[in-house]
């Protein structure tokens, strides 16, 4: 077993220290779970696995020797040898030990999520991404969704290639990235399969106010409520006492779900007996709050976070935090000062009283 | 504001049967139309009723209290203080309800003469102020000494020998006028002490809530609030005296004789009074009456407003909730630890989201200032509505008991259907009959009027009266009009819209301030005064016009609180914030709605109330 350490890790097991071989997003999810705050359960295929998928599989030398024949202002050139490369990746078949190691961890996720081979979704996780201005991470795949062993080797081989698209290689030749030195980690999470999702902020978006969490909520996935489709359940929470201060439950019509079938997301009108349900109850609103709260710590700023409440996980691991960023609109304001700075608490009191309280 | 209108304080008319009832009021409390300067004033303010102080229609003796807080309030604002912005607060009365409105100074220019005046008094009483309030409680304790040992005595048929013996020079009947008058005197004095402080108290408080709401938009009023107050509230003592000697007659062994409410008082305290460890809890008992059992047991401003020493069978009662709550092993402390513990949190990080230096500075010092005063706006009360009013009550009872004797007046409880000025004009009639050895005049007038009078007032309280009459403005500046009658515009707008809906069987939704965060759902029982509180049972929601410190037991027992009147700071909401229970408070008309039996839903987060028809 002590290989596997080399070839893939739990998100529990990864950290900013693993960085190098499990990439940025794999690392922040296992921070984010360091930190106690849950997220959909998944595993890294570290870099390390895909130096050795390139070693076994003799492909090394082949791909450096298309990537020589590349010239730096010829973006046709380019082109050429990412489709060559991308082919010859995901041509290669994994080489059973490898195998083994990432089809045991999806046989012991989907155990774990008491889900018989859970989809999840595959998606790339660059150790360059927190190089400066390397936003080309951002350009690798993620693949949702994908379900059984041997798509999982599909779509991970997808994600190796990623790191060789026209544009990656291109940027990478512009500004002076050795293509050996860049690798490249998969993450394989258990997709949230939603009774109920949406977004928090951990300030009030209407308002800019920090002593609150606005929560919006409907059924379904998150996309109905991302993409403003429907008008979801708003809970305004107070942040330090945990109290629900105002909720709003709206007339809910549409939601985002799985086709059984198809594995594709569709969207479904809400059932009518439950339009005008409160979605999420007041326990999960708080426990979603808090969870909201100790992200903000996490990053040391308000936050701009989706979520989902899990139909598969048993226990109380069932809120998932599927994507956190900074806030950005009331973060980017100039700060200004809530009233004039006085000398004395009297002046203070002296300018209100004058001022007044507006009735309207 | 404009969507909600009110009626022009002209057009409200008499109640059929009470037409006359004004010469049961001070004259100048009248709406008028006769002079149109005044009628217009009048038409172009805004008045509300002023239910939170007043949730029944005045008493032509009662309203020296709202006289003596007319004239106190308004005069440290408007001429000891110079608050900049605003005067006093003027009153009126319709159908026996108290309106009032607050004063702006409207020309900008004398608002800006105002500021240096403000900034040098209210700058003094702030810098001094726990020096000026150790003198305030000086002066309360003195005049409170002072009515205590007033002595209003009856009318001898001949003057005691002493009289002459002593050249006194004087005779009973003139002691009783002078008496009378000092009385009186000492009350309008309580009140004008009350004022000493509360304006700026207000004033500081108000300030703060404005920084905190403009700085987190969404901060419950009830969290600055807690950011603010007292730990250790004399309001709180009298319920903690009860609790003190709930434990010390478990521990005495002696609580299986204080028996259940069918056991009268004087029963209990003879009874005990056998055995040793009797004597002992009878020892406390007594030491805890003066001065903590000078509670009211309703607001302290009505004369019926009986205190704890008037029927002690009312503290005996709470005292057995409390040991039977002991009995069960649950603990009746009030959790204090965890309210301080929350309190610092709650200043702590409400301070740890500011944004910039500024902020941080203001914060500690409008929070710093409202700690400072806060104390006094909680505890005042204690000393003048609680301690003082209830022995004013009985001095003035004994007053009645004189004219009861020489039939002017049929029972002491008539009398508070007469005016101070009424009563001094008939102890003048009384007196000088008795001195020239005549009969006076008042048994022949006053038993009439009272029995026309009682019928008026029995009609004022079966009128229900509306919110506000007049004009709402578009700005308040006055403390007091912001704190403690919450009046906002949605509170406004709650009542109008309750009033659009008429029936009050029809309403099933209402609104009122959060007073205590929670949600909780039940039966709910309507108390009107503290003596329906035995018909409660555990667990459900309390409906009442509004509650006092002598209801504290009952809060033991129920789940939530529902009140017609009161804002953040109303006594249901500090309680019902300590025990963690709902509130939701000054719903305006939360008693005439709900009925024993129905069941509601409470929500102390958003103050709304949900009726199941």
């Amino acid at each position: 077993m002590e290989k596997r350490h080399d070839y893939v890790l739990w998100f529990e097991e990864c950290d900013l220290e693993s960085i190098p071989i499990v990439g940025g997003k794999n690392a922040s999810l296992g921070e984010l779970l360091k930190a106690n705050i849950p997220v959909p359960p998944g595993f890294a295929v570290t870099t390390k696995a895909y130096n050795l998928f390139l070693e076994q599989g003799n492909i090394k030398k082949e791909i450096f020797k298309i990537l020589k024949g590349i010239k730096a202002d010829d973006v046709e050139s380019g082109k050429k040898a990412s489709i060559a490369i991308r082919a010859l990746i995901e041509s290669t078949n994994v080489s059973d030990d490898l195998q083994d190691y990432i089809g045991e961890f999806y046989r012991r996720l989907s155990k774990k999520c008491n889900v018989p081979a859970v989809p999840v979704a595959v998606r790339s996780s660059a150790t360059a991404e927190d190089l400066p201005g390397a936003s080309f991470a951002g350009q690798q795949d993620t693949f949702l969704w994908i379900r059984g062993v041997d798509d999982i080797f599909k779509h991970v081989k997808k994600c190796w290639s990623s790191l060789f698209t026209a544009r990656a290689i291109y940027y990478r030749a512009k500004m002076g990235f050795d293509h050996e030195l860049v690798e490249i980690s998969v993450g394989v999470q258990k997709m949230a399969n939603a009774w109920t999702a949406g977004v928090m902020f951990t300030l009030n978006p209407a308002t800019g106010d920090r002593s609150t969490i606005a929560i919006d909520a409907n059924f379904g996935f998150g996309e109905s409520v991302v993409s403003g489709e429907c008008t979801p359940d708003n809970f305004i929470i107070n942040k330090i006492t945990d109290e629900i201060i105002k909720k709003s439950i709206s007339h809910k019509t549409i939601l985002y779900t799985r086709d059984p079938e198809s594995h594709c997301v569709v969207k479904q009108n809400v059932p009518d007996e439950r339009t005008d349900i409160q979605c999420v109850v007041d326990k999960d609103a708080i426990a979603l709050a808090k969870i909201g709260k100790r992200i903000e710590e996490h990053y040391g700023k308000p936050m701009d976070i989706e979520w989902a409440i899990d139909k598969d996980t048993p226990g109380k691991a069932k809120i998932m935090i599927l994507q956190s960023r900074p806030e950005t609109v009331w973060s980017s304001k100039k700060v200004e000062p809530v009233m004039k700075a006085r000398s004395s608490a009297l002046a203070h009191i002296c300018a209100g009283l004058v001022a007044g309280k507006k009735v309207n | 504001m404009a969507e909600n209108k009110f009626p022009s304080p002209h057009e409200i008319e008499a109640i059929p049967g009470t037409e006359g009832w004004e010469r049961m009021y001070p004259y100048h409390y009248l709406f008028t139309t006769k002079d149109k300067e005044r009628k217009e004033y009048e038409e172009n303010a805004f008045w509300f009723n002023d239910a939170l102080h007043y949730p029944e229609p005045m008493y032509p003796f009662d309203i020296i209290w709202d006289e003596a807080w007319f004239l106190a309030l308004s005069q440290f604002n408007t001429r000891i203080f110079m608050i900049p912005p605003a005067l006093g607060i003027d009153h009126r009365i319709i159908n026996g309800n108290v309106y009032i409105t607050p004063v702006p100074v409207t020309d900008p220019e004398e608002v800006q003469k105002r500021i240096p005046l403000f900034m040098e008094r209210a700058g003094y009483y702030y810098e001094n102020w726990d020096k000026l309030h150790d003198q305030w409680e000086g002066k309360m304790k003195g005049i409170i000494t002072e009515i205590e040992s007033l002595e209003i005595a009856p009318l001898p048929d001949m003057e005691d020998i002493s009289v002459v013996k002593n050249g006194l020079g004087t005779s009973s009947g003139y002691e009783l006028l002078k008496n009378y008058d000092k009385l009186i005197d000492l009350g309008i004095l309580c009140w004008q002490y009350h004022f000493e402080f509360l304006n700026l108290g207000y004033a500081s408080y108000v300030t703060f809530v404005d920084f905190c709401t403009k700085a987190f938009p969404d901060i419950p009023l009830q969290k600055i609030t807690q950011m603010v107050a007292g730990i250790d509230v004399i309001l709180y003592r009298p319920d903690d005296e009860l609790k003190k000697l709930a434990k010390l007659a478990i521990e005495l062994g002696i609580d299986s004789q204080i028996g259940d409410d069918s056991k009268d008082v004087e029963v209990v305290i003879s009874e005990l009074s056998g055995s040793e460890n009797g004597k002992k809890w009878i020892g406390a008992w007594d030491e805890a009456k003066n001065p903590w059992f000078n509670i009211s047991t309703g607001t302290g401003w009505y004369h019926q407003d009986v205190s704890w020493n008037d029927n002690l069978n009312v503290p005996l009662s709470s005292l057995r909730i409390y040991i039977e709550k002991l009995k069960e092993g649950k603990s009746i402390d009030r959790p204090m630890e965890a309210i301080k513990a929350e309190r610092k949190k709650l200043i702590k990080e409400y301070r740890g989201l500011l944004k910039t230096d500024e902020d941080r500075q203001t914060f500690d010092q409008l929070h710093g200032t409202s700690e400072l005063v806060f104390p006094y706006v909680e505890n005042h009360m204690f000393y003048v509505e609680h301690w003082f009013h209830s022995v004013f009550w009985n001095k003035m009872r004994n007053v009645a008991s004189i004219m009861v004797e020489h039939q002017f007046i049929k029972d002491t409880e008539d009398v508070w259907y007469l005016s101070r000025s009424e009563i001094k004009e008939a102890l003048w009639d009384l007196v000088t009959a008795w001195a020239t050895g005549t009969k006076g005049y008042g048994p022949l007038h006053w038993p009439e009027e009272i029995e026309w009078r009682k019928g008026v007032y029995q009609k004022f309280k079966e009128n229900r009266p509306t919110p506000a009459v007049g004009t709402p403005p578009e700005v308040i500046a006055e403390p007091f009009t912001i704190v403690l009658w919450g009046i906002t515009n949605d509170s406004m707008a709650a009542w109008a819209k309750l009033k659009e809906i008429g029936d009050p069987d029809k309403v099933n939704e209402m609104e009122g301030f959060a007073g205590s965060p929670g949600v909780v759902e039940g039966i709910a029982r309507v108390c009107r005064s503290v003596e329906d509180i035995g018909e409660l049972k555990e667990g459900e929601i309390l409906v009442a016009p509004t509650t006092s410190p002598s209801w504290a037991p009952v809060f033991q027992k129920i789940k939530a609180v529902v009140t017609d009147v009161g804002g953040i700071m109303c006594h249901a909401a500090i309680v019902c914030r300590e025990y963690g229970m709902p509130a939701v408070v000054g719903t305006g008309q939360g008693t005439a709605i709900i009925k024993s039996g129905m069941k509601i839903k409470v929500n102390g987060d958003t103050g709304k109330i949900n009726i199941e028809r």
